[in-house]
């Protein structure tokens, strides 16, 4: 083992209660800032897969109708007061092109043609405005799961059938193997028997929607062959909105991500990682502190045996490195404990914080990238706080620690 | 032609606090010259001037002038680290107070100046540090830590660390000087020892007449100056 090893290994045994306090503490500044950073991204994503249950993680629709200056003469805009046009229900131009090329985009997993519009439910002389889903039920499954919210009937959806809502059921009075009439915005209008009803754990969304084969809505619509949104499914849900802008972009079609559909909990979100930025940078400082203090200590403690290190032939240089291998050991263990500890936090939380549904709310994995950022970040504040104390005790004046030591 | 001094100083000049109102010059031009192998004590009252000079001779200070040559080799031609490797390799220290450190054993403390040099353990320092540990009478004391030596054995110990590179020339600052006198006598022995066994040159700082006068020769401080030198 080098001399510098030799030095600082002994010097950090002998000075055992210093030494095992300091290195408690690295440990415990390192587990805290994985737990934390594990918790908090663990319950994000819990929170944002619960939203996504019910949501596409992108939707892509055909652009809106973009009022435009009537009259424009020379530089001076006339018309200058623009109102908005009435959105008409449009599908997507050449969709079968679109849907071909997006899984080019990178993050894109699943896909799913819709065509959705308004209309009205009827059953006896109950009747309500609702949302026509027309879907291709396999490809549907991929990007909402249906099939697991069915409170009753099967996830079913053949020609002429149909699945409503909890609430839309109840306010119709109809239940599985029941008729209702859908009459569309386009004034048409059809029966179906409806085979399934689903509780989506949004109140609005069990009250309006009707899931229908794609083709019975394309002809309630009068969009024959026409569908007017792909949703799709990605790989990194905190990337979707970076697909849709992608998306966006390549096609000139409208997308929307779940994450600006959602603007609110994003901020949320946000703050939530400002917060935990903030946590462990001011773990950072504590830690490093603490090193630094102790190693300050440490040096002045051993003036009398540097200065006969130096007259028995260690350079400044040689010195400066015992104390700095001294900071990067206890970030080292640090990282090594609190690895360790952190690990078995997480494993504890995700026994411990479980969902209404008995699932657990953060997974108890152990998610690398965490560990390795706080371990080498111990290592390089270790290191760092070690660099005052280090260039103080290589700066020593051998001959004032021999005659005055 | 005769063998090169182990030592030799030509007008060293030593000024503390240079340029402020308080500048004092502590050594008034020092010429003295060291034969390889020499024992030779230096001494003098308090204030004299013998531990710095003893600290300019093992390079842990510059003099403010004169000329400086250790086996050889002109000092003030060599930098920071050109001065570290020489000391390491060609000067023992030993010092009033043993200056041993408490966190290794005996034994480690022996082999720390060839760990220095070397840069890791090896056999062969091993091997030397204990024989050193036995012929200061400490072969069973190897693993002991400073602590649990007596004040005698201590220095002792720091006696054998100043021979681990086997240096041609050992500095002592009052080596005992805080001892009783039959264990001052028992070191200044061992000393002797080394220097007629493996021709080691000392030279000695001491308040103690007794002991210099055992000394070869005899080197007298008086106010930064050279007063008499005196062989036996
Ligand atoms: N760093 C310094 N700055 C200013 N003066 C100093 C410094 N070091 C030593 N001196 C002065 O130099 C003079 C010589 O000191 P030195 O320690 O060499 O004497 P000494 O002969 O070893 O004395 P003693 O026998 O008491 O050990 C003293 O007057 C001391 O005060
Ligand atoms: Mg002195």
């Amino acid at each position: 083992m080098p001399f510098e090893w030799v030095l600082a290994l002994r010097f950090l045994r002998e000075g055992r209660m210093q030494t095992l306090l300091i290195m408690a503490g690295t440990t415990v500044g390192v587990a805290v800032i994985i737990f934390i950073t594990a918790l908090v991204s663990g319950l994000q994503v819990s929170l944002a897969t619960r939203t996504l249950s019910t949501q596409a993680h992108v939707s892509v629709r055909a652009p809106d109708d973009h009022a435009e200056p009537a009259l424009e003469r020379g530089k001076t805009v006339v018309a200058a007061h623009l109102e908005p046009r009435e959105q008409r229900l449009r599908s997507i131009d050449q969709w079968e092109r679109v849907y071909r090329e997006l899984p080019e985009v990178p993050h894109v997993v699943e896909l799913s043609p819709l065509t959705t519009g308004s209309g009205f439910a009827f059953r006896g002389n109950a009747s309500k405005s609702i949302a026509l889903m027309g879907v291709i039920p396999e490809r549907y499954d991929r990007i909402v799961k249906l099939a697991d919210r069915l409170v009753a009937g099967a996830y079913r959806i053949g020609p002429g059938e149909a699945l409503i809502g909890t609430e839309l059921a109840k306010d119709l009075g109809a239940g599985v193997g029941d008729r209702i009439r859908i009459l569309s915005s386009e004034n048409r209008d059809d029966v179906f028997r409806v085979t399934g009803v689903f509780d989506l754990g949004v109140k609005d969304l069990n009250r309006r929607w009707v899931v229908m084969p794609l083709r019975s809505a394309q002809s309630l619509l009068d969009l024959a062959g026409g569908v007017t949104n792909i949703d799709l499914t990605v790989d990194d849900i905190f990337a979707a909105e970076e697909v849709a802008q992608r998306i966006q972009a390549r096609t000139g079609l409208a997308a929307e991500s779940w994450m600006a559909i959602n603007a609110q909990l994003l901020t949320a979100f946000k703050n939530q990682n400002m917060t935990t930025r903030t946590v462990r940078a001011f773990l950072v400082l504590i830690v490093a502190l603490g090193i630094a203090s102790v190693l300050v200590v440490s040096v002045v403690q051993k003036q009398r045996e540097i200065g006969i290190l130096r007259a028995m032939g260690a350079s400044p240089r040689r010195i400066m490195r015992v104390f700095l291998i001294q900071g990067g050991i206890v970030g080292g263990t640090g990282a090594v404990l609190g690895s360790g500890l952190a690990a078995l936090m997480v494993y504890a939380a995700s026994m411990a914080l479980l969902q209404e549904d008995g699932s657990p709310l953060i997974e108890g994995g152990i998610e690398w990238s965490y560990y390795l950022v706080a371990s080498a970040t111990a290592v390089i504040t270790g290191l760092l706080a070690a660099v005052a104390p280090a260039r103080r005790a290589a700066r020593m004046d051998p001959v004032e620690a021999i005659r005055y030591g | 032609m005769a063998e090169s001094p182990i030592l030799r100083l030509e007008d060293v000049r030593k000024s503390y606090n240079l340029g402020t109102p308080i500048q004092a010059e502590v050594l008034h031009g020092i010429d003295l010259t060291l034969a390889t192998g020499e024992f030779a004590a230096l001494i003098g009252p308090s204030g004299s001037g013998k531990s710095t000079l003893l600290h300019i001779i093992g390079l842990l200070e510059r003099p403010t002038s004169g000329r400086i040559l250790i086996a050889g080799e002109e000092i003030s031609a060599l930098d920071e680290a050109g001065m570290t490797v020489l000391r390491g390799r060609t000067l023992g220290f030993v010092f009033q107070f043993h200056h041993l450190l408490p966190e290794f054993t005996a034994l480690e403390n022996v082999m720390m100046p060839t760990l220095i040099d070397i840069g890791r353990y090896t056999r062969g320092m091993r091997e030397r540090a204990r024989w050193l540990l036995g012929k200061v009478g400490l072969g069973d004391a190897v693993d002991k830590r400073p602590t649990a030596l007596s004040g005698g054995m201590q220095q002792r110990v720091a006696i054998a660390r100043a021979l681990a590179m086997n240096p041609p020339l050992v500095l002592a600052d009052e080596p005992t000087g805080n001892l009783d006198s039959h264990t001052a006598d028992e070191i200044f022995a061992l000393m002797r020892e080394f220097n007629r066994e493996e021709g080691t040159a000392f030279l000695i700082v001491t308040h103690d007449p007794r002991l210099a006068v055992r000394c070869d020769r005899r080197v007298e401080l008086m106010d930064g100056q050279i007063r008499l030198e005196r062989s036996a």
